[in-house]
């Protein structure tokens, strides 16, 4: 999944990866192309973990691991970083989902259940602020469940802002007439995709000529 | 001639008092001034109103604070974490009061206090849970919330340089939040590795200038430890 995000991101982009799964995508990136990654405790230009023995405290991501600092990285304070954020100067970010709706609705952050500490982080700056907001999550939850939904019945991180997603199974665009599925895993057949979802797609791979 | 630097950390908390409302700079450990922390603790002061990204991490620092039941709120955008046990347990028993605030809100409403800005209005949180209750407005065909400033009595910050006018220097992802609670609490407290002499500091490079801070100490990195200052990184 990873690396198939990875693929979809432009030569010259800003990027913000979300903790978790979306942290992944970095190990993917094409070398042949120079992408920014922003973290936003305060970085620009991170980069890979330092080798062992090299880490520093101060120098961390998003998820608080050890990061190291590319040539050109800039640091900022929360201010500027999440100015960057909210006021649309990414280019991308891939969030995790718990659920993603068919208008785009993104789920993300809680999963409302009463014992359950709540945290948000920067996912609902992100999911509003980015230029393109990509979910990287499974197809369905583990008791077989669609993680595309007609409704969010998870608290929503951000409303109609999803704009691609990227499961085990497809990558969909959600778009203005619904949820249009772009690239499939191979060997899998649209019925059995669209059996698996909640909701229903469109399958843009046999559609044709475009309209 | 002013001079703005404390000998110690428990002197320059020494007026934090009960039911303050206390900024406490850091994104995990990383810029945390565990220090005045400790010194807070010391003090004594209760019935805290604790401002920080996160709600401690193991048992010190915000998690010693919180340990030692001196705070009654916490705003914060994300205090569950893998070491947050401290406060996992103080929640649970309904014995902390959390104001859960997206990080980027949580920025603006601390710089708005700094900048003197009444309230704003952003696009984050629209439609969701955090948002309940506050005043939307459609600009441009956009949904907007409606948010206002944190205000703090105190600010408890971490950098790596400072002179004796308040001038900070950070170091790396360390900065995040101390310029921007700098400016918004009536009294910025700043522990520096390094107090070094006016005019040293480059003025094109200085990050919090000093009008926004009232007090700083001296507290060395710890010798040996990962946290060393870099070998005389260029603070010029």
């Amino acid at each position: 999944m990873a690396a198939r995000v990875a693929r979809d991101i432009d030569n010259g982009a800003y990027v913000n990866l979300g903790i978790g799964l979306p942290t992944l995508v970095a190990n993917h990136l094409p070398p042949d192309r120079e992408i920014i990654l922003h973290t936003e405790n305060g970085l620009l230009g991170m980069g890979p973990a330092p080798a062992a023995g090299d880490e520093d405290p101060d120098l961390i991501n998003a998820g608080k691991q050890p990061v190291t600092a590319l040539p050109g990285a800039s640091y900022f304070h929360h201010a500027d970083s999440f100015a960057m954020m909210r006021g649309g100067h990414l280019d991308c970010c891939v969030l995790g989902g718990y659920q993603v709706s068919v208008a785009g609705d993104l789920a993300n952050w809680h999963t409302g259940a009463r014992d359950a500490i709540p945290a948000v982080g920067g996912a609902m700056d992100l999911a509003i602020g980015a230029k393109s907001v990509y979910v990287i999550m499974e197809h369905q939850t583990r008791n077989g469940e669609s993680k595309i939904v007609e409704r969010c019945t998870y608290p929503v991180t951000g409303l109609a802002c999803v704009n691609r997603i990227y499961t085990d199974l497809a990558v969909i665009d959600v778009t203005p007439v619904g949820l249009v599925v772009i690239d499939m895993v191979a060997g899998l057949a649209f019925t059995e995709l669209q059996r698996l979802s909640g909701v229903p797609m469109r399958d843009a791979m046999a559609a044709g000529p475009a309209e | 001639m002013i001079d703005k630097t404390f000998a110690c950390a428990a002197d320059a908390v020494a007026d934090i008092h009960d039911g303050a409302t206390v900024m406490i700079g850091g994104f995990g450990t990383a810029g945390m001034p565990s220090e005045l922390i400790d010194a807070l603790i010391a003090r004594g002061a209760r019935e805290l109103t604790i401002v920080n990204n996160n709600a401690g991490n193991g048992d010190t620092g915000v998690a010693a604070l919180l340990k030692a039941k001196r705070v009654r709120k916490i705003i914060c955008s994300f205090p569950r974490q893998v070491d947050s046990h401290v406060f996992d347990a103080l929640y649970r028993a309904g014995e902390i009061e959390l104001e859960l605030v997206p990080q980027g809100n949580l920025a603006e409403r601390i710089r708005a206090t700094g900048a003197g800005i009444g309230a704003f209005y952003t696009r984050t949180g629209y439609g969701t849970l955090l948002a309940e209750g506050k005043e939307t407005r459609m600009i441009d065909g956009r949904h907007y919330v409606l948010e206002h400033p944190i205000h703090a009595d105190f600010a408890l910050i971490k950098a790596r340089y400072g002179d004796r006018w308040g001038n900070l220097v950070y170091r790396k992802t360390a900065r995040n939040f101390g310029p921007l609670m700098a400016a918004a609490a009536r009294c910025a407290i700043a522990q520096v590795h390094e107090i070094v002499a006016l005019g040293e500091l480059d003025p094109e490079s200085v990050v919090t200038p000093g009008i926004f801070v009232r007090r700083v100490v001296e507290i060395p990195a710890p010798s040996g430890a990962a946290v060393a200052a870099p070998p005389v990184e260029s603070h010029r």
